[in-house]
Parts: C-alpha cells; structure tokens; sequence
C-alpha cells in the first residue's frame, strides 16, 4: 500500500506524495487516496496533495488526479495540488492537466488560498 | 517496406484553410522578411525554408488516407478517407490507363471520414484494376456499397470499372499478403476500430488510429505496447489533449500525445507519427502540439534511446 503522510495545516489537509507515479502505481496511488477523498466534501477541510516529492508521473496517475478532482466536486469539496517539480509540472501543462486541476506553486500558498 | 506516404491526416471531417489563414500566413512570411529582396527564386525558396512550418506549410485537412510503399508492386493503403482522392489521381498520374494494378486497401473501421474518399477513387473506374478491400467487420462491403447509391452518390457501386475484392480479417490473425505480413488488432471505438501492423523482412510500420486506450487497464497499456513493439513507424490518433481524452470526451474513442508517447517508449518505437488531428486545431496549435510532444519524450526519455517524433502532414513522404 502506497504510504501518503497527512498533516494539517490552516485547515487544509496536506497529503505527501513522492516518487514515481505511473502504470504499475497508479492503483494504488487510487486507493492510498480513497479514504482521504471521502472527507473532502463540505464542510471538511480541503484536501492539498503535496507533490514535492513526486518526480514522475504518467497518464494513468493523471487520471488518478482527474478522478480525484471529480468526485470531490461532486461531494462539494476542495481538491488541489501544490509544489509540482518543474518537469513534473512541464508534463501537467502539456497534458493540459493544469486547466482541470487547481494547481498552485507551494503549499503555503495553496493554504493562504484555501486555508480557512 | 521503403516509404510511408501520409494523404490525408485530419480526424473526423476534412477542413481548409480559411481566406483568412491564408491572409495570416503571407502577413507572417511578409513580417519575417522584413523588407528583404530576393534575387533569384533560390534565395526565395530559402526564406521560405527558414520560416516555421505553420507560416510556410499546412498540415492540410483531408481525412484519413496513409500509403505504404512495399517491396512488390501492389499498393498499400491504410483508410479511404477524402485523402483517397489526391492517392487516385497520382496513381493515375503515374501508371496511367490502362495499366493494370493491384490495390489492398485495410479499413481501420465503417466510419463516413475513412471512407468517403472511395467514390473519388479514380483507379476504381478504370477496368483491369483489382482492389481488395481488407478490414475486420463483417459489414465492410455493405458500408462501402450504401455510400455509392442513391441518394448518397449519383454514381452507383456497380458503375466501377475495377474487380472489387472484399477479404474479412481477423483480430490478431497474421496474413501474409503481396511480401507484407499484415496482422490487425482490435481497437476501443464505437463499433470497433481495427489497428494494423505491416511487418517486412526488415521494417514495421503500425497504423493504429480511431484507439482510445483506457488508462485504468494496465493489460491493454501491454496489449498495444506488444502490438507497437520495436515499430520502425506508429501512425498514432492523438487527436486530444490527455485532459480533454480523460474527462469530457471519455468514450469517444480517441486519444492523445501523451499516451502515444508512453506506449511507444514502452515499445521501443523508433518513430511516431502523430496523426488523426482534431478539425478545430489550426496549423499554429498543431505545431505547439508536436513541440511539446518532442519536450515530453526529452524529459521521459530516461536511459532510453530516443523516439523521434513528428507530426503528419497531407503530402508528407517519410523513407522508413
């Protein structure tokens, strides 16, 4: 089971992910995330993916992203990602991911802008 | 296998320029030459080479048509689309009437787009030529009969000159045909669409457009990386951006640049061609598109050797 580390911080719930996220890992990548999504509805605390430590990631683990993003607006609830490694935000920009996810330049800022 | 000649490129509907591209074009050339003279028609013809292929060229707009150039004297051709037209008349061009050739023609799927180029077929009117026309859906002759009727077309499918042939293939099923071994494979489309990869001693070229890979399915990502393996050439749909082919236009059976490269760094292909290019992309978009293609097989390369990339354009001539 994939290991994500959860603090919060100014009322978002920051979730770090790191190392390669592709075909062999994006399932669990979808369920390491499954039980965090189900709090990220109204009312609960934003849920911020920390991508500092993410140096990869594929098709498969964007439409992890993409899913992710769905079924919190569908639970009226906030879903972002914060501090992409440049190459990895080069990949979100040219899959075009960056115009259907909120993503934001580092965590502090996303906090400012979520933050309760 | 020596050469692959792209005749029409474009996905769903052929488009032209506009008088209005046209005009941005020659404003363009005019910008970059700044004043410039030219005194003989050479130092012309190197301005224009220098300017960037969306100023000088156009990816043009016929629907999808792919020539492959074997070792026999058959020819090979992957759809009909409206690109067939331009195929008919250089081939006419070429060997004239009469001299009879052999066409095989392989049908991704039944879709208006990679058929309508068959009634402007010329080599179809002319008596002494044999068309087989090859594909894996039952209804292949059917479909290619119902638009060469009244009142689709005023000239009935009985009006063809040519000996018509219709060969049902199946999945995964390796035939060998005129030196090529021809084997299809079954692609995520409505009503199926049909990829097809063309193995000679020494070359492969995959021709797999009309394919939505489905990402939560790493089977098929191996399935298609199998079927691309150690390609020379895959003629790829990446008519989508990923976010688009993920999300509002999930099941419509198309695909994007990202995925194209990833199943072709998995499959050690030499080259892809980005090909089936969305109507509403403009030659500027399109060239962006192939750029940033280019930038993410850089920074996903790893220790890999490198997958050139390009974008087809109606009229491009690639040696394999």
């Amino acid at each position: 089971m994939m290991n994500l580390p959860t603090r919060e911080q100014a009322g978002v719930l920051i979730v770090s992910v790191s190392g390669r996220i592709d075909h062999i890992t994006s399932e669990e990548f979808t369920k390491a995330l499954d039980p965090l999504l189900d709090r990220c509805a109204q009312g609960h605390p934003s849920v911020l993916l920390d991508f500092s430590g993410v140096d990869y990631i594929s098709s498969a683990g964007l439409r992890v992203l993409m899913m992710a993003s769905r079924r919190a607006k569908g639970q009226k609830g906030v879903f972002a990602i914060a501090a992409l490694q440049p190459l990895v935000q080069e990949v979100f920009a040219i899959s075009r991911f960056n115009l259907i996810v909120p993503c934001y330049v580092s965590v502090e800022t996303a906090c400012k802008v979520l933050g309760s | 296998m020596n050469q692959v000649i792209f005749w029409g490129t474009r996905g769903s509907l052929p488009v032209s320029l506009s008088h209005r591209d046209i005009r941005e074009k020659i404003v363009a050339a005019l910008t970059a030459a700044n004043g410039k003279t030219f005194k003989t028609r050479t130092a012309l013809d190197e301005f224009v080479d220098k300017l960037p292929f969306s100023v000088a060229g156009t990816f043009g707009g016929n629907s999808s048509c792919v020539e492959i150039i074997g070792d026999s004297n058959d020819h090979f051709v992957c759809d009909m689309g409206s690109g067939a037209r331009p195929l008919g008349q250089a081939k006419i061009a070429r060997f004239g009437v009469p001299n009879p050739q052999t066409y095989h023609i392989f049908i991704s799927h039944l879709h208006w787009d990679h058929l309508m180029g068959f009634p402007y077929f010329a080599p179809m009117y002319i008596p002494g030529n044999r068309i087989v026309v090859h594909g894996c859906h039952p209804d292949l002759e059917q479909a290619v009969r119902l638009q060469m009727q009244s009142p689709c077309f005023p000239v009935d499918y009985a009006m063809a000159g040519a000996k018509i042939e219709f060969d049902i293939m199946k999945p995964d099923e390796t035939r060998y045909i005129s030196g090529i071994n021809v084997t299809p494979k079954r692609q995520m489309h409505a009503g199926d669409s049909y990829g097809y990869r063309f193995e000679s001693l020494d070359r492969t070229v995959v021709y797999s457009t009309d394919s939505e890979h489905k990402l939560e399915n790493p089977g098929e990502h191996a399935e298609f990386s199998q079927f691309f393996r150690k390609a020379d050439l895959v003629i790829f749909d990446a008519m989508y951006s990923l976010a688009e082919a993920v999300s509002v236009k999930a099941d419509w059976g198309h695909s994007s640049n990202i995925v194209g490269v990833e199943l072709c760094q998995a499959a050690a292909v030499k080259r892809l061609a980005l090909f089936h290019h969305e109507p509403v992309h403009d030659d500027r978009q399109l060239s962006r598109l192939v750029a940033e293609t280019r930038r993410l097989e850089q920074i996903t390369r790893g220790s890999r050797a490198p997958l050139e990339i390009i974008s087809a354009y109606d009229g491009l001539t690639i040696d394999l």
